[in-house]
């Protein structure tokens, strides 16, 4: 047996922009095991239901992560909708998945960008980031904002997208389409990138299941779950399949992402072609009486979203398990045995959004 | 933006206290393409001891009330805090929650403020400019020392 050490990773550490603590212990080069410490972005805002009413709660939702934010918006709306029986026009559904998707697509080539970051793949990263540039100029153009966009709403959208805004967003994305499969392919193809995520981290179907993976982490291990399968909001009349793979490597969990986006771009294409005309709000009236269950797939796998309401503005609970929090023991695992100079890549492999996971 | 006036290349240190990540893309954000304050010689260094400019996002709290004192205190004089988003300036949307102790500006001293819900990176950028600024006065405002003497 070797000497042990441990190591401090974070909680400010260059790799990753959020603070997160592991303790490595090491033994020479490999990792016997990393104990995590969390709590530094815990801010408790679960609670602040008690605070705000079930209409403003919208706005502290979006919060809660900064990356999937429109996700989070449209969970706590899908909750109450389904607590006060409201149906919310198709062409809000629609709008409410193209956002959705889009959002999908800028947090995969961010998380591509900062893997690349990881490796000190320096002008990988920027080409990723240039490009997610364009979504978020689609972003602004259609909400007004680049990250925090504050168009869901309980009963539908708050904000229209004409049809020649969506033809352009259609050009946009054929243009990037061609830019995406240029830069997408040095992950796949280039020798070095492999040499980095091939065989590093490997999580099998078996252990995948038993951990508890959820999204791009269970599906790169070969299980095929995708909670947009469902069919909620307009997946259901939308044509796509879970993407899998064998893998259960870093390098599976790359193209399992990168497949993701190009699915991501169809998908907005097929909403764009079916989209209906129509109201794209129903005004909700009363107050929410009951509980509800949702579960929707975000970038970064399943998310739960309890919500209790008691027949006054004031919610009882809400409550959200975030799909980080059900990859980290998958993390913690993938971690062991594995040598120091793998961990950040490690821990970028699940994608890892600590703000939504401490809220 | 007048960069022509800027002698410096401040170096960056960027931690993200209890922040939604919404300013955190922000701010990384202004590293790549688009913004590229790199060609003015911004680097994002992740060494305390190499930064001249704090940039906190995100309120405090109990837990991380140490950590950005530690890394302030690292930073060698002359040195200047941004608080970017409303988070880091009181507390914004979370100032009511539990574990919000508020703004920045309750532990270590603030000298620009940066406003937005995510804050833009054009305001982000002009906050580190403005803090260019402050930092040359407190430069002047040092008192000179011979290399060596303490
Ligand atoms: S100011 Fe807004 S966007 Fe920025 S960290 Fe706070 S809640 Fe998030």
């Amino acid at each position: 047996m070797g000497n042990r050490t441990i190591v401090p990773f974070g909680p400010q550490h260059p790799v990753l922009p959020e603070p997160i603590h592991l303790d490595l212990v090491l033994e020479d080069e490999t990792v016997v095991e990393a104990i995590p410490r969390i709590g530094y972005i815990h801010r408790g805002l679960e609670k602040l239901v008690e605070k705000r009413d079930y209409q403003q709660y919208c706005y502290v939702a979006e919060r809660i992560c900064g990356i999937c934010s429109f996700m989070h918006g449209m969970g706590y709306c899908m909750s109450i909708e389904r607590i006060m029986d409201v149906e919310v026009p198709e062409r809000g559904e629609f709008l409410r998945t193209i956002w959705a998707e889009l959002s999908r697509l800028h947090s995969h080539l961010l998380w591509l960008g900062l893997l690349a970051d990881a490796f000190g793949f320096e002008s990988l990263f920027m080409q990723s980031w240039k490009l997610r540039e364009q979504v978020l100029d689609i972003f602004e153009e259609t909400t007004g904002g680049r990250v925090i966009f504050s168009v869901c709403d309980i009963g539908g959208v708050r904000k229209d997208i004409s049809s020649e805004t969506l033809m352009k967003i259609r050009t946009v994305l054929t243009e990037m389409e061609k830019e995406l499969k240029e830069t997408t392919s040095v992950f796949i193809n280039d020798t070095t990138v492999k040499l980095r995520t091939k065989g590093v981290g490997v999580l099998t179907k078996q252990m995948a299941f038993d951990l508890g993976a959820v999204g791009p982490m269970a599906r790169a291990s070969g299980i095929e779950m995708d909670m947009r399968t469902q069919g909620y909001s307009a997946y259901g009349k939308l044509d796509f399949k879970p993407i899998t793979n064998d893998g259960g490597d870093c390098y599976a969990r790359t193209r399992v992402r990168i497949k993701e986006m190009f699915q991501s771009i169809d998908l907005i294409r097929q909403c764009i072609d079916k989209i209906p005309g129509g109201d794209i709000n129903v005004k909700v009236k009363g107050t929410p009486n009951g509980e509800q269950f949702i579960r929707l797939e975000q970038p970064r796998g399943e998310v739960v979203y309890y919500t209790k309401a008691n027949g006054t503005k004031f919610l009882d609970r809400v409550r959200v398990r975030t799909p980080t929090f059900a990859n980290l023991p998958a993390l913690l695992e993938t971690l062991k045995n594995c040598s120091l100079a793998d961990v950040p890549i490690l821990i970028l492999t699940i994608d890892p959004c600590i703000s939504c996971t401490e809220r | 933006m007048n960069l022509n006036v800027v002698k410096k290349s401040p170096w960056i240190l960027h931690y993200d206290g209890t922040s939604c990540n919404g300013c955190d893309i922000e701010v990384l954000a202004c590293l790549t393409p688009l913004y590229d304050v790199e060609r003015f010689g911004i680097i994002n260094t992740g060494n305390p001891k190499h930064a001249d400019i704090l940039l906190i996002t995100g309120s405090v709290n109990e837990q991380n009330i140490p950590v950005v004192k530690q890394l302030y205190e690292q930073m060698p004089e002359p040195k200047a805090v941004v608080a970017v988003g409303i988070c880091a300036t009181s507390g914004g949307i979370f100032a009511e929650c539990y574990n919000v102790a508020g703004g920045v500006d309750k532990v270590i001293p603030v000298d620009v403020y940066v406003p937005g819900c995510a804050a833009r990176p054009e305001s982000i950028i002009d906050g580190v400019v403005k803090a260019l600024d402050i930092l040359a006065e407190k430069k002047k405002a040092m008192p000179k020392k011979r290399i060596g003497e303490k």
